[in-house]
């Protein structure tokens, strides 16, 4: 079994990844996600293939890079598309002899737009094709670089610039894309759901995701501050909170069809979806001017379902997430 | 010097043996007719271990593109093909591939772009690809089609040049007609004899030294990195004039940037690009027998545009008329208004544009003796009427 | 001088070519510090936190990575860069930080 930090000291001091000095929003999570991966795989060099996305402009802002890989933007929907091809160029330099042989760790990142809408095709074609790298889908649930636009991956009832919270129509109508389902169906051996404010449990996931020959996948739910509408202090309270109210629970697929359930607990008390709801301005229009009920039970009756299905897949595994 | 073997192939398939030849490290292509025999042929090759690369079968243009960018970034010396609708749908990486200067070699089988459908020869197709950076040789016959794949990676591969190269032939026409073609037999196959070496990127992704490549470039930065890839491009022409030189040198076949043809004397003359270069030699051949002073100019490099080479060719006409199998709607064809541009202030022939031969329509010496018919209609008026007109479709 | 200065004296001939930046975290240039309205104050009045080792949220959230560890076992926060966002006040566990007005 591989070796995985337990607590934060063992993760390695210095920044492998992103560097300060980025443009990201006070207090946005991307940053910490950035810093995650880096620290996550610290015995091996790591390039970084990123899709035009928040973290790809704020860090990257000519001639300003905060990176300290070797680090490529191509464009928005093909991060999957670029990194099967550095990942090719690399192996075949290596098995012609061209460069020296060397563990390179190949990683893809972008945002839910990246990945699940515009995104989706290459990271299908990518995963079917088996190459040797980990996509990471950083989800703070719309298209925030351009001015939060609504995306496959905004949940139900939430406003967005596209899908305003107005008079007739209340927000978005349709429900969060089940982005790991699909991208499990493809059979990969490993991909994951993970929270931000669970970082080690973040980290053991891209380890594990690394160790993969072959194609694996992380999606991390990155509450926004500005597209979300919460103080800049809050981003992981909130995902903390989208983790127990289990509207976004962590889990783990192997092959396509073990699931593996780490947190929360079946034991636990539910927390009900509204205490993350209510935490976030994008979802005030749900509680004034009058609370909007109904629609609160919807939400609350996609969770409770949602979930039911993840434990008839799943099993609960003991390994839950630690800090 | 390399020996030499003649065999009857068709265009595609003489792509594929001269990629092969190239050794290249990775390929990414999607099929599209009329392209689709050398992704196949390729992939033989591959298969049976004639050619040792990782093919990727991507999931769509797109993607082949990207993970062309991909590989090139990684230091790979790479190789696709597409035509038509899969240009139009890669368009976007194109032009950033040519932005960061990646070395790809990308053959077009040129086909008319949608709408209507339609998988036969024009122009239309790479011309979309005619301001994106990438450097752009058209075909005249299999032999060039084959002799120009393995000239594309040398140039691209120049550390003075590093951009990306576009081959063109025509779809069907040369595609898919069998030609002779003498394909080389490299003694030494690594480096073609020393013509093709391996590649050295003038950058690349590197852990011991790491780099940032795609950048978000504000106003400030914008134009002077664009000044550079402009540089670079119009610095590429020098190069491009050497390898041909050093090819010919060494295999005898001389393609050349403008190549003129009976235009010494001539008082009327065609500019032609791809294979309509040949059905125009045999058209001057007949009109010359019938007394008629006639001339073509071959355009083969059409981007870099040559600028003093055409000036050159076509100084002493009396007319001429640009052949263009695209037209940009609302305005003329691409090979004319680059023409006429560079003519521009200069004393020399009247110029007017021809737009032939769109989805496939057969170009034959009738439609040679139409345009030759109608610059001397030109040059006996003295002045250019109908700037634009269209050859060979009814109703016209 | 910034790489930006570095770079806006330079005509376009001389700069790197494909857009490229052609050494590491050059943004470390760009002191985000000036963004603060708020700043962090560890251990203010007295020293809460005294075994940041055993710990290391704030360290590991931020987002800047405007904190660092420092030997043996100690932390700093790094100025140049705090954007004064709050998350390691709010997150701390035993609350030993405190956002103070810039």
């Amino acid at each position: 079994m591989a070796d995985y930090p337990t607590k934060l000291a063992d993760l390695p001091k210095e920044e492998r990844s992103v560097s300060s000095g980025h443009r990201l929003c006070t207090g946005c999570a991307a940053g910490t996600i950035a810093r995650l991966v880096g620290k996550a795989v610290p015995d091996k060099p790591l390039m970084w293939v990123n899709a035009t996305c928040c973290l790809e402009v704020a860090t990257t802002i000519y001639p300003f890079a905060a990176w300290h890989v070797p680090w490529i933007h191509c464009a928005f929907e093909n991060a999957a598309a670029t990194a099967s091809g550095v990942r090719s160029g690399l192996d075949m330099l290596m098995k012609k002899g061209r460069i020296p042989q060397r563990d390179i760790e190949v990683i893809a990142i972008g945002g839910d737009g990246g990945t699940y809408d515009i995104g989706i095709q290459a990271i299908s074609g990518a995963i079917e094709r088996g190459h040797d790298f980990v996509y990471i889908c950083y989800d703070n649930e719309a298209y925030m670089n351009t001015g939060i636009q609504r995306s496959g991956a905004t949940m139900h009832a939430a406003w967005t610039t596209t899908s305003p919270a107005g008079e007739a129509i209340p927000g978005k109508q349709e429900f969060k894309k089940p982005l790991l389902r699909i991208v499990a169906a493809h059979g990969l051996e490993y991909c994951a759901t993970a929270s931000c404010s669970y970082p080690l449990d973040f980290v053991r996931k891209v380890k594990r995701a690394v160790d993969v020959k072959g194609p694996a996948f992380v999606h991390i739910i990155q509450p926004c501050l500005r597209g979300w509408r919460f103080g800049t202090e809050m981003s992981f309270q909130v995902a903390r909170l989208a983790v127990e109210s289990r509207f976004f629970p962590l889990y783990e697929v192997y092959w396509g069809h073990k699931f593996v359930l780490n947190y929360p607990n079946p034991i636990l008390t539910k927390v009900d979806v509204e205490d993350y709801l209510k935490l976030q301005g994008r979802l005030r229009h749900l509680f004034k001017p009058e609370r909007k009920q109904e629609i609160l039970d919807v939400i609350q009756a996609h969770v409770d379902k949602e979930w039911d299905k993840l434990l008839e897949l799943a099993e609960f595994s003991e390994r839950s997430a630690t800090y | 010097m390399a020996k030499a073997k003649v065999l009857g192939m068709m265009g595609d398939f003489a792509v594929a043996e001269a990629a092969k030849l190239c050794n290249p490290d990775v390929i990414a292509a999607y099929p599209i007719t009329p392209q689709t025999i050398i992704v196949e042929r390729l992939a033989e090759f591959v298969a049976d271990g004639e050619l040792d690369c990782d093919y990727i079968c991507v999931e769509s243009e797109h993607s082949a593109m990207s993970a062309c960018f991909g590989a090139s970034a990684a230091g790979a010396r790479v190789y696709t093909a597409t035509a038509s609708q899969g240009l139009a749908l890669m368009i976007e990486i194109v032009y950033i591939t040519a932005s960061a200067r990646f070395p790809v070699v990308m053959t077009i089988a040129n086909r008319a772009l949608s709408g209507p459908i339609n998988i036969h020869c024009d122009h239309s197709d790479a011309m979309l690809a005619r301001d994106s950076g990438w450097i752009q040789l058209f075909a005249e016959d299999c032999q060039e089609a084959y002799d120009s794949t393995i000239q594309a990676f040398r140039i691209a591969e120049d550390k003075q040049v590093s951009l990306p190269v576009i081959n063109c032939l025509d779809g069907f026409v040369l595609s898919h007609s069998i030609e002779p073609v003498e394909i080389l037999e490299p003694t030494e196959e690594e480096t073609l004899d020393g013509f093709l070496p391996i590649r050295d990127p003038l950058y690349k992704l590197d852990v011991d030294a790491p780099i940032a490549q795609g950048l978000l470039a504000l106003p400030e930065f914008y134009m002077e990195i664009k000044r550079g890839q402009q540089e670079a491009h119009l610095r590429s022409l020098d190069v491009i004039k050497e390898v041909i030189q050093d090819f010919g040198d060494r295999w005898g076949r001389y393609w050349p940037v403008v190549e003129p043809y009976q235009m010494d004397d001539a008082e009327v003359a065609v500019v032609t690009i791809g294979s309509s270069t040949g059905t125009g030699r045999a058209a001057i051949d007949e009109l010359r027998a019938e007394g008629k002073k006639v001339g073509l100019v071959k355009l083969r490099c059409f981007r870099p545009f040559p600028v003093k080479d055409i000036q050159a060719a076509l100084k002493n006409a009396g007319a001429v008329g640009v052949c263009d199998r695209a037209v940009s709607f609302g305005s003329t064809g691409p090979a004319y208004a680059d023409t006429a541009g560079a003519m521009v202030g200069r004393s020399g022939p009247l110029i007017k544009n021809f737009i032939i031969g769109l989805g496939g329509k057969d170009i034959t010496i009738d439609t040679f003796r139409a345009m030759y018919d109608n610059l001397y209609a030109d040059l006996a008026k003295g002045e250019v009427e109908e700037p634009v007109e269209w050859i060979g479709i009814r109703g016209e | 001088m910034t790489i930006q200065d570095e770079y806006r004296k330079k005509g376009w001939k001389d700069l790197p070519p494909g857009g490229i930046v052609d050494r590491p975290a050059t943004a470390r240039d760009y002191k985000t510090g000036t963004w603060r309205a708020f700043r962090p104050i560890r251990n203010k009045d007295k020293k809460i936190c005294q075994n940041p080792e055993a710990c290391l949220v704030c360290w590991i959230l931020c987002p800047d990575a405007a904190i660092i560890r420092v030997e043996p076992n100690e932390l700093e926060i790094d100025l140049d860069y705090c954007k004064g966002c709050g998350v390691c006040a709010l997150e701390c566990p035993l609350k030993a930080i405190e956002m103070e007005q810039e």
